[in-house]
């Protein structure tokens, strides 16, 4: 199996060509999002943070910015910066193009005086960066050069039961093709670590799986808070999960059956080819966007409940066994595996359907977050502002 | 008639796929036990308790410990957030190679 997608210099590939119109800090973010309204084939994120942050916080958020700007669905990026920022946009432009050789450019409001004047040569900037990706052509891709990013929201009990399993036989399957897959959302291993590090390839990655669950509780713990006042949230509750233990236990089976080969911090890009799990916050988007700054070019998303979360770099294809929440909320969701619940639809059956519809995104189809141009965005943070 | 998933032979627990009333006749799929009798209203995609589990005891799904019952939850009564507690991990008998 191969799929068409746009090759780039350090050996990925992407399925899309972007222009991404990057913010260095919260005050960038307004311009960014007015460049990218003004040129087909950009698209913007916004960036709440930036200033006024402790050195954690912005290793942090520069992890996710350079990440982004290197994602592989990315042909080129355009910075947008103040000027008093704790990292500029020239530092940034930088740090990114030491990394990568894709195009790109910055500008800071401060210098260019004003934001007319930066949206003006931004605007004109991504013009031109948006008129040279429609120049590329989509080429036949190794299913190697695939990294699905896999993720849950908006949990229930079908979730558990039937969607995870569906897309843990689908990262199965692209794990046997050569393909990689990424599983994070650890605070949703805690009560089922025991059963997800026994996947571990290694003994050490057994333990560092078990050390990331203790580490998470403890660090939560020091600052007072309890991670079972939190998981399960209402809505899992609501939705028939009771514990922590038994929203894990569905959770991690999203992540299939194959041997882990690798266990990433945030945002960290890997290194190893096969099933990977990378330390996340359980807050959905937050652990989409660390997953796309470690350079996931899909993401496979379950939900019960129903959720209508896009990125602005990376398809998110929206799965659910809930019968009631895709007829409710089809406008919001791209597959039905209900029919896993009626009995009508086996896991492996539903396994190959989603692996065929994967492939539809990879070679272009928009899921329906990615129509709505919805850009959803959440940076993890260590602790408070200064 | 209404249908509940029993996800693992070991499950004392399984998830009913509709609304079920108080004395309504839930079909198990899926493990040992065929039919039961709810003692309660039991939500979709909530639990009902296969058999009695005492205050105390483990509650079971997935072949594995998702609680432990803070009371005693009867056979066919709805098993939810309100009568069961996560209990804290023992990480440190969990590693492999153990630290001190």
């Amino acid at each position: 199996m191969e799929f068409w997608g746009y090759k780039r210099s350090d050996g990925r590939a992407g399925i899309r060509n972007h222009v991404l119109i990057l913010p260095t800090c919260a005050c960038g973010s307004e311009s960014a999002r007015i460049v990218a309204s003004q040129v087909r084939g950009a698209v913007n994120i916004v960036f709440n943070s930036g200033c006024s942050d402790v050195q954690a916080n912005t290793d942090m958020s520069q992890k996710i910015l350079t990440g982004f700007a290197c994602n592989p669905n990315v042909y080129g990026a355009v910075i947008i910066g103040l000027g008093c920022e704790t990292v500029p946009h020239q530092k940034l432009r930088e740090k990114i193009q030491s990394m990568t050789d894709k195009p790109i450019v910055s500008f800071g409001i401060q210098d260019e005086g004003g934001t007319l004047r930066t949206i003006e040569k931004a605007v004109r900037a991504a013009r031109d960066m948006a008129a040279a990706a429609s120049m590329q052509r989509r080429e036949r891709c190794q299913m190697s050069n695939l990294l699905m990013g896999i993720e849950c929201g908006g949990s229930d009990a079908t979730s558990g039961i039937a969607s995870n399993p569906a897309v843990g036989e689908l990262s199965d399957l692209l794990v046997y093709m050569g393909a990689s897959t990424m599983m994070s959302e650890s605070i949703e291993w805690i009560g089922a670590e025991h059963v997800l590090a026994r996947r571990a390839a290694t003994p050490e990655i057994h333990d560092q799986i078990v050390r990331i669950c203790e580490r998470y509780e403890a660090h939560l713990k020091a600052a007072g808070q309890d991670c079972r006042a939190g998981q399960p949230t209402p809505g899992n509750k609501a939705g028939g999960l009771s514990t922590i233990d038994e929203k894990s236990l569905g959770c991690i089976r999203k992540g299939g059956t194959r041997p882990i080969v690798e266990v990433l911090e945030q945002a960290e890009r890997p290194t190893k080819n096969g099933a990977i799990v990378m330390d996340t916050a359980g807050y959905d988007i937050s652990s989409v966007t660390s997953m796309v700054a470690g350079g996931c070019n899909a993401i496979v998303f379950t939900t019960g409940r129903g959720t209508p979360t896009g990125n602005a770099i990376v398809p998110v294809l929206k799965v659910t066994a809930n019968a009631q929440t895709y007829k409710w909320m089809e406008d919001n969701m791209d597959v039905d595996l209900s029919g896993i619940i009626d009995g009508k639809l086996t896991i492996n059956t539903a396994g190959r359907q989603l692996l065929d519809r994967l492939i539809e995104v990879c070679n272009g189809r928009l899921t329906k977050a990615e129509a709505y141009g919805f850009s959803d965005i959440a940076i993890d943070h260590v602790c408070r502002f200064v | 008639m209404a249908r509940a998933i029993v996800l693992n032979a070991k499950d004392n627990v399984a998830t009913c796929t509709s609304d079920v009333n108080a004395g309504g006749v839930i079909e198990c799929l899926g493990g040992a036990f065929d039919v039961l009798k709810t003692v309660e209203a039991i939500p979709i995609w909530h639990k009902v308790a296969l058999a009695p589990i005492e205050k105390g005891a483990k509650v079971i799904k997935y072949g594995e410990t998702i609680g432990e019952a803070l009371v005693d939850i009867p056979k066919g009564a709805w098993v939810s957030h309100e009568n069961i507690f996560s209990v804290p991990r023992a990480y440190r008998d969990e590693y492999i190679n153990r630290k001190e």
